[in-house]
């Protein structure tokens, strides 16, 4: 294995200039959205006093999720001492934060009151899992921070290996908090379980692995540099495991609740007669986001990168179908105030099985956030050498033969 | 340094200390002044703070609650300034009326549902900053000074008790504060209860001749919701939850 060269990109093309007008564009949107929502109220969103959490929250959830998750690869070279992930090892720490900026900036946007996140920030009940998470996202950028110093940084090389291996047991820590906003809520049928904890984190190892394989191909083809089979491949086939490891925590999930008389009726309505939701469930999270990437990734269609481009994207696409069936279609079922009795009337939509329709405003505002990301990494990697010049098979792989 | 400069250090220190204090105190000293001689007629300030010795808490009688009566529900929004935009899905309700139907025996029940004033409340333990609270006699509230909006609260309200202020609110009462972009909910009349007053709601059902509502003390043995609730069978919404709640029904 060669010496690695990392080189930033050279960020001079139309096409760059146009990538970042683009991203511009849509954070100016987003912007919009932002004030539009916060001058007039939210009641011009499609949330309200039922569905409390709305498509803001499932972008946010999503790209924070995406956060931790994109640090895998890093982690795998730093952690666990595999080589060949180790020239990836600064994208996938820079992917990381910029997907919890992304994550993070549309969270905050949404909030009732965005002005006062100073109050976020010096007020601190500890008994929230909200507030532990203000403090675990604010410590993830700087251990991340501190860990690409000690890549990038010839003489803080030494230090990698810690500083990589706290920033993942910080990301476990982290994601365990984020799948905790859930498993704590004690009074809702379709949340209150433990295993929300552990299945968030492999849908973050899923959905960060998708983001980065997708945005590292995208670098490395607009770029002109070469990615050979055997980073690719592998991370592909990692990929694969990741996907199915989430469909075995689905499957675990809804049959530890089947089994419990009082969860029939939640899921009842996620997995059957939930309208939309159970079609966004197993069409959505299920099938495109599940099946048909493991049938790409590990099939001879895998041989081919556009098939494996689009199997990423359905991995990110299903993603999103899952975190809007746990974060909307959770609310979407009642809360169950009377057990065995049936809601004749009520003002306020008891026992009611509530719908959502996302605003045009929440919909910019979560796009803004993805849009933020990528801006940041094409920013990043303009300013800093974040690429290696090559992940050419030759390159490196420690077990390449030239022919 | 000799001895003697030592305390005229020291005393100066003093003096630059105690003259910061000052400073610093004085404008909230302003302030608890002017609040004080704007406090309106009506509330009778006693300059005591909630006691752990109280605990408020509702008795409330489904059995006499009448299905065509809100008389409750339009009292409270009157009493704390809580209007409506005709807008269904996003207007606040800080109580409401609800008509069920037993399953299997098809007796219908009417109830008035508001905040349960939880001894443990899940929405004070989710709050990130501390907004949601519980006085020290009961009273769950939220301050709307540091609440963010981020409506983890009801989320976590078993009861479905809160409310996201979604647009501009006017005509606010001077003693409930609501501000757009917050979370608010019964206050159990807070104002009225530090006046030694009773809660909208009961008065109101009251004068409509129902006394479906008992409002009281139920850390008094001698109040009436005491010896309402020692005398006859109640029930708790969701009391599989334990959270102790400081509203409580009967024949439910």
């Amino acid at each position: 294995m060669k010496h690695v060269t990392y080189t930033s990109i050279e960020g001079t093309s139309i096409g760059y200039w146009a990538l970042l007008a683009v991203l511009g564009a849509i954070m100016g949107l987003a912007a919009i959205s932002f004030y539009t929502m916060e001058h007039y109220g939210h009641y011009i969103s499609g949330m309200n006093n039922q569905i409390v959490w709305g498509m803001p929250h499932v972008f946010a959830i999503f790209l924070i999720v995406a956060a931790s998750g994109a640090l895998n690869v890093a982690s795998i070279a730093s952690v666990f001492g595999k080589k060949i992930y180790k020239p990836l090892g600064r994208l996938s720490a820079l992917l990381s934060l910029a997907l919890l900026a992304g994550g993070l900036a549309v969270l905050l946007l949404d909030l009732g009151r965005p002005d006062r996140l100073i109050v976020a920030m010096t007020y601190y009940n500890f008994k929230s899992i909200f507030a532990w998470n203000i403090i675990l996202y604010n410590g993830f950028f700087l251990i991340v921070g501190i860990y690409i110093w000690t890549m990038m940084e010839r003489r803080m090389n030494k230090h990698t290996r810690i500083a990589g291996t706290a920033a993942f047991i910080w990301r476990l820590i982290l994601t365990t908090g984020t799948g905790s906003i859930f498993g704590f809520l004690v009074a809702r049928q379709g949340y209150d379980a433990a295993i929300m904890a552990p299945m968030f984190i492999v849908m973050s190892f899923s959905f960060g692995l998708a983001v980065f394989m997708l945005v590292l191909m995208a670098l490395y083809s607009w770029t002109d540099r070469q990615l050979g089979d055997a980073v690719f491949n592998r991370l592909k086939n990692l990929l694969g495991v990741f996907v199915a490891a989430v469909l075995y925590f689905l499957l675990a999930f809804h049959l530890t609740n089947l089994y419990a008389t009082e969860h029939h009726g939640v899921e009842a309505f996620i997995l059957m007669n939930g309208g939309i939701f159970t079609q966004i469930f197993w069409i959505g999270a299920v099938v495109l986001g599940g099946l048909v990437p493991l049938t790409i990734f590990y099939s001879p269609m895998g041989q081919s990168r556009t098939m494996v481009a689009l199997g990423a994207i359905l991995v990110i696409l299903g993603g999103f179908a899952l975190v809007y069936t746990i974060v909307i279609g959770g609310q979407a079922y009642p809360l169950e105030l009377f057990p065995g009795k049936e809601v004749i009337s009520s003002s306020f939509y008891d026992g009611a099985f509530n719908s959502y329709t996302p605003s045009i405003y929440e919909l910019g505002l979560g796009i803004g956030g993805i849009a933020l990301t990528l801006a940041a990494v094409a920013f990043a990697t303009k300013i800093m050498p974040f690429l290696p010049e090559s992940l050419a098979d030759a390159d490196v792989d420690p077990h390449h033969k030239t022919a | 340094m000799s001895g003697n400069d030592k305390k005229h250090d020291s005393s100066r220190r003093d003096f630059i200390s105690k003259a910061a204090g000052m400073v610093a105190v004085a404008p909230g000293v302003m302030l608890y002044s002017t609040a004080q001689a704007h406090v309106g007629d009506s509330v009778k300030i006693t300059g005591e703070g909630a006691s752990c010795e109280n605990r408020w808490g509702m008795l409330i009688n489904t059995n006499k609650c009448a299905a065509d009566c809100d008389d409750c529900v339009k009292a409270c929004h009157t009493e704390n300034g809580v209007g409506t935009n005709d807008r269904p899905l996003t207007d606040p309700q800080w109580i409401r009326k609800v008509e069920l139907k037993d399953k299997q025996t098809g007796k219908t029940t009417n109830l008035p549902v508001m905040c349960q004033h939880c001894e443990k409340p899940p929405c004070v333990d989710v709050c990130p900053t501390g907004a949601s609270m519980k006085r020290a006699d009961g009273i769950v509230l939220v301050d709307k000074h540091i609440c963010i909006g981020c409506r983890y609260c009801m989320m976590a309200c078993p009861y479905k008790a809160r409310s996201f202020v979604h647009e501009e609110v006017t005509d606010q009462m001077e003693h409930a504060p609501r501000g757009k972009g917050t979370v608010e909910a019964c206050t159990m009349c807070v104002h009225r209860v530090d006046a030694g007053r009773t809660t909208a709601c009961a008065e109101a059902c009251s004068k409509a001749g129902h006394d479906a509502i008992v409002f009281g003390n139920l850390n008094d043995p001698n109040s009436e919701v005491s010896k309402q609730l020692r005398e006859h069978q109640s029930t708790q919404i969701r009391a599989d939850l334990g959270l102790n709640t400081g509203v409580r029904y009967r024949g439910l």
